[in-house]
């Protein structure tokens, strides 16, 4: 979600342990999984206390990305869909946020869909699949060379291009 | 009953017309049957009362109260003279016909006495079981707080009762106090209450009211102050199932300086019919200058054909005040909340179960008494069990 939601009264810990959960089909081991949250936070640059923190309620910017990127750490999904998770980050909030997804991505045979409307956050992940999306439509698709091709020229040929077609 | 001196000082406090808040007195002769025309009572469906309001019979005893003894407090039951002695202390004239009978006409009347300095280790928990509903009772309850005492005193109500209660709480300068009302009765329970604290100066007073059963069950809780300082807390949690109709009316009359108000009620419906009501009226009297309040009830609509009312009042006599607000919202579930929950694989049953969880955590935690917080959360999941979190809960969500 490009705006994570408050949900108020409901905890970090709370969240996580629910849909862990949720997604394995039982609980998680207590002791075992406290730790995994400590370790995924601090890799983040978040504080232990953030997870007795209710669910975005009051998160900066910085910290509502970090969570969701803890989150898919600790969730472990097969695919993710990641809606301007780079938006209002600061220089070094991309770089965690950045290095969180390589990790993800690293271990295992993980999906990432990956949306955003710059090119800054991709000097940091290396996509394997790039799609340019415009007005509705793919206009190209290509390998990870699109990526360096839009850094270098932008999206004006393709916006022109679909408000000529329009 | 006799006029004693607290009670004439508390009558010489200069008259203000606050549109919600009729002229009290003590005399039930100045106190008509009301019709159900009368603001302070349009909300209140007064066939359900089994005429309560009116002119039942006081006298049954339809409940019985224990409770454990409490080192160094006196708890016990009181009447004659004594009971006449305990009854108005908290300065406040009754302005419901109801409330001016109970001291009126009731023979006995419940005290718990915590001397100045006493610092309770444990709550006291007086138990309040009703065992008849056809025959209506009055009951009159004094809570003496000495000054600097600390305390904490839960009221559990259980069973079948129709009862009005009046109770009276004297909070003294410094104390520190907490006072839960529970209203956990049986289905067809009806149960009038008129709560009136008066708060010392510098004082802190937590009124808490949670109330999930009875068939209609309306509170009042009034809040005044006899110095400077005082703080009034205000907290309260109700949920309404199908047919029941809960109401809770609040006032903080800010008759000193430098008082502070905080009022957070916060309910939920499920099922036709469930009706709730919340009126909260703020007074800032001119004498009152330097005071903060602010008030606050939400209410989360949990299926079809629930009804809520929710009114907060401000009434300003002087604009020399630290603050003054209040907030009302009364919704459904937030759709993006659900989602965002159920996009991280949590299924919709359970989503719903973390924000009502949510919703009322909040206000949980603020009650400070461990036992009590721990109790409300397993009764809220009950509640949930019913309705939102039953199997076939798609048809009604």
């Amino acid at each position: 979600m490009q705006y994570p939601v408050e949900v108020p009264g409901v905890s970090v810990s709370n969240f996580l342990r629910t849909a862990k959960t949720a997604i394995d089909g039982e609980a998680p081991k207590l002791r075992t999984w406290i730790k995994d949250v400590n370790t995924s936070l601090q890799a983040l640059d978040l504080d232990p206390t953030f997870a007795t923190r209710n669910v975005n309620e009051g998160f900066s910017g910085g910290e509502k990305k970090r969570h969701e990127i803890a989150q898919l750490e600790l969730l472990n999904p097969k695919v993710a869909v990641l809606d301007e998770t780079d938006s209002g980050l600061d220089i070094d909030a991309l770089r965690v946020v950045s290095d969180g997804v390589n990790r993800f991505k690293a271990d295992g045979d993980k999906g990432v869909l990956l949306i955003t409307h710059y090119t800054r956050i991709l000097r940091y992940i290396k996509p394997d699949f790039v799609h340019v999306f415009v007005d509705g439509r793919v206009a190209e698709e290509g390998g990870p060379e699109l990526a360096d091709q839009l850094e270098a020229e932008g999206y004006d040929k393709y916006t022109k291009a679909a408000t000529a077609a329009g | 009953m006799t006029v004693t001196e607290s009670v004439r000082s508390a009558l010489e406090v200069d008259k203000v017309d606050s549109h919600l808040h009729p002229q009290g007195s003590f005399d039930v002769a100045d106190h008509i049957v009301p019709t159900g025309r009368e603001e302070i009572w349009r909300f209140t469906p007064l066939k359900r009362l089994r005429d309560l309001h009116g002119n039942a019979s006081l006298t049954a005893r339809s409940c019985t109260a224990t409770w454990t003894e409490h080192e160094g407090v006196d708890i016990r039951v009181v009447t004659g003279d004594e009971a006449a002695s305990v009854r108005g202390v908290s300065k406040w004239a009754p302005n419901a016909r109801f409330a001016a009978r109970v001291p009126a006409e009731v023979p006995a009347s419940i005290l718990i006495d915590v001397p100045a300095d006493h610092e309770m280790a444990e709550p006291v928990f007086p138990e309040i079981e009703g065992n008849d509903l056809e025959a209506t009772m009055g009951a009159h309850m004094t809570l003496r707080f000495g000054a600097h005492s600390r305390a904490v005193v839960v009221l559990n109500h259980t069973g079948s009762a129709a009862v009005a209660a009046v109770v009276e709480v004297v909070v003294g300068d410094g104390a520190d106090v907490t006072v839960v009302s529970l209203q956990d009765w049986a289905g067809d329970a009806v149960h009038l209450a008129h709560h009136r604290a008066l708060v010392g100066r510098d004082a802190a007073y937590k009124h808490v009211a949670v109330t999930f059963g009875g068939d209609v069950v309306r509170m009042d809780c009034n809040v005044t102050y006899d110095g400077p300082g005082g703080s009034a807390e205000l907290l309260g949690l109700y949920f309404a199932d199908e047919g029941q109709h809960i109401e809770h009316r609040l006032f903080a009359d800010h008759t000193a300086p430098r008082t502070k108000s905080n009022v957070l009620y916060k309910g939920a419906l499920q099922g036709r019919g469930a009706h709730t009501v919340w009126v909260g009226n703020v007074l800032i009297r001119k004498v009152a200058e330097g005071i903060e309040t602010y008030e606050e009830n939400r209410n989360l609509v949990l299926s079809d054909g629930c009804h809520a009312d929710s009114v907060p009042n401000l009434e300003i006599e002087t604009g020399e005040i630290a603050g003054a607000g209040h907030a009302s919202a009364t919704a459904r579930f937030d759709d993006e909340q659900l989602f965002y929950l159920r996009s991280r694989g949590i299924d919709d049953k359970e989503a719903r179960r973390l924000v009502v969880h949510g919703f009322f955590n909040d206000l949980i935690r603020k009650i400070g008494v461990p036992s009590i917080e721990d109790k409300l959360m397993k009764t809220v999941e009950a509640e949930l069990a019913k309705n939102v979190l039953r199997e076939d809960a798609e048809a009604i969500a």
